[in-house]
């Protein structure tokens, strides 16, 4: 069962409508007719065992996936009604309106401030006042301003992972998207730190549309609040979190979430 | 199976005899590597250390042994480098960064691929024979300098763009995803984030290379630079000699004076290496930054 029946809060907004999206690396079939829809203001989870396509799926939603060699998709991404995959929209775009957080903390190996003007340098902001607020804003969304304001001229690679995971989160927040793509964010940091940036999204959904991709069936159930369940590529079961969790309808979901694959 | 005793002991004693052999071998190979560069340096150093002097360095060469210098080959050999440095490494890492960043990977960028690493062994009297052709005679330049800087620009480029390719490829692609994440377009991305990084390794492969073109006459004398020249290049289009062909030049006299003469410019020519290898190690030192992602 692939086009996932959905069960939204009345009134909800929809951020992406995915219909009937494929995709393939070279030959290989990642996507199979996966169907949802992704409300605006919410942290969506995606869950899901290693290479079930739940990274690809969400590659998708900023059109990341374009810079992959042999790369395709097929099918329908809209959002807030634009065609994602229009020949007519530059990714470029899509990806100032939807950010993204990768699994591993990438900071640039350049200094803490660098790091966070750099999108609005891009887009042309050059008055040191107004990028020194983007970055003080930005930094304290992702509660790190606090731990980095005595040396924003530091390089960032000196951080801690999880400093350097909320600092990859400030960058993308001083672009001012509409949407936050979260592959992993935590997977490759310690508990603690991981608790800081679960702290982080309950604050993030009020004025972002969160999509976070997480193994971690047990962050998906603190944070979110609508889950997906993707196995082998196709998406098993979609609805809100706590139904997901405590009365699944599918016999796979409630076998993956009472660990008995994955 | 458990070895024991007498059978145990005889096979420990034939490997630490392969051991010592081995070891006996490596030395070997290496003593002789390092020891006829020795010879090689000593011999230089007897016959050319006598005939180096600040005088050496500022005369023109001469047809009394004692009175010739290497000034006008330094110059030529400094503005040549000069010259092929600023047309060979923009030519380089340009091509570099269309080959990784740009080129779709498909037949013919990898068909590019294989000539470019096939380019970098052809030998250099070949590519003097295009200099030749298409620089000398086609464009009409003449034994110029600009010529003869075109030719060894031609001659060090697909060694440039191999190692700027590799340095292009120590760039995590995190940090050009993370880029293009943010809204950043192509030329952002390589500009902002992968040529900051990929910077010293272009620079040092690039000065390695340079320093082996420095030491190259053929391509040179196959364009036909001239030997004898009594005056400094005043321009792109002025006549010029280098280095190695003023020792070419030195070591085809008669008379035994002139070796010494050679030897000498050898020695010059041995520290300008040495220095430009030096400045690669350096610079790699300085702006070496690492990342781990």
């Amino acid at each position: 069962m692939s086009s996932a029946t959905i069960e939204t809060e009345q009134g909800l907004a929809q951020a992406f409508a995915i219909e009937g999206l494929n995709s393939w690396y070279g030959s290989f079939h990642v996507l199979k007719n996966v169907s949802m829809s992704i409300p605006e203001k919410r942290v969506t989870a995606i869950i899901g065992p290693s290479g079930c396509g739940k990274s690809t799926l969400i590659r998708c939603l900023n059109r990341i996936n374009d810079l992959i060699p042999g790369f395709r998709v097929e099918g329908r991404i809209t959002f807030k009604g634009q065609d994602l995959y229009d020949p007519a929209l530059d990714p470029i775009q899509v990806r100032l309106q939807i950010g993204m957080v990768f699994q591993k903390p990438n900071p640039f190996p350049k200094s803490i401030y660098e790091n966070v003007s750099f999108g609005p340098r891009l887009c042309g902001e050059k008055a040191k006042p107004k990028l020194d607020a983007v970055v003080e804003e930005s930094l304290r969304k992702a509660a790190l301003w606090d731990e980095v304001k005595e040396k924003l001229k530091q390089n960032a690679l000196a951080l801690s992972g999880g400093q350097q995971q909320r600092l990859c989160i400030a960058r993308t927040l001083a672009v001012d998207p509409d949407v936050l793509l979260l592959d992993e964010p935590c997977s490759a940091l310690d508990p603690i730190a991981t608790a800081k940036i679960e702290e982080l999204l309950f604050d993030l959904k009020k004025s972002y549309t969160v999509v976070l991709v997480t193994h971690n069936m047990q962050q998906a159930a603190r944070v979110s609040d609508y889950t997906g369940f993707m196995l082998l590529g196709e998406l098993v079961e979609f609805g809100p979190t706590g139904k997901i969790f405590t009365n699944p309808t599918h016999p796979k979901t409630e076998a993956y979430i009472t660990g008995r694959f994955g | 199976m458990r070895l024991e005793g007498e059978v145990l002991q005889r096979l420990l004693a034939s490997r630490r005899r392969a051991e010592w052999l081995f070891k006996v071998a490596a030395i070997g190979a290496l003593v002789f590597a390092l020891g006829t560069l020795l010879a090689l340096l000593l011999d230089v150093l007897h016959d050319g250390l006598g005939r180096l002097s600040w005088s050496f360095l500022t005369s023109f060469p001469s047809r009394k042994p004692e009175m010739a210098g290497i000034l006008s080959a330094l110059a030529g050999t400094f503005y040549l480098m000069i010259l092929t440095i600023l047309i060979a490494f923009p030519l380089g890492v340009g091509a570099a960064i269309y080959l990784e960043e740009y080129a779709k990977k498909h037949w013919f960028s990898r068909v590019v691929e294989i000539n470019i690493a096939n380019l970098a062994g052809v030998p250099s009297v070949i590519y003097g024979l295009l200099g030749l052709e298409l620089f000398v005679r086609m464009m009409g330049l003449g034994r110029s300098l600009i010529a003869g800087a075109l030719t060894m620009a031609l001659l060090v480029l697909p060694i440039i763009i191999i190692a700027a390719r590799e340095a292009i490829r120590t760039v995590p692609n995190p940090i050009r995803e993370a880029s293009y994440a943010l809204g950043a377009s192509r030329w952002q991305t390589v500009w902002h984030q992968v040529l900051p990084v990929a910077f010293p390794g272009m620079l040092t492969g690039s000065i390695l290379a340079f320093s082996r073109a420095i030491g190259e006459a053929s391509p040179l004398i196959t364009l036909g630079a001239l030997t004898y020249i009594a005056f400094l290049p005043d321009g792109l289009t002025s006549p010029f000699t280098v280095i190695p062909i003023q020792v070419f030049n030195w070591v085809s006299r008669p008379q035994k004076a002139f070796l010494n003469c050679a030897a000498a410019a050898i020695l010059v020519m041995l520290l300008i290496l040495l220095a430009m290898n030096a400045a690669a190690v350096y610079l790699r030192h300085r702006t070496q930054r690492r990342i781990t992602l």
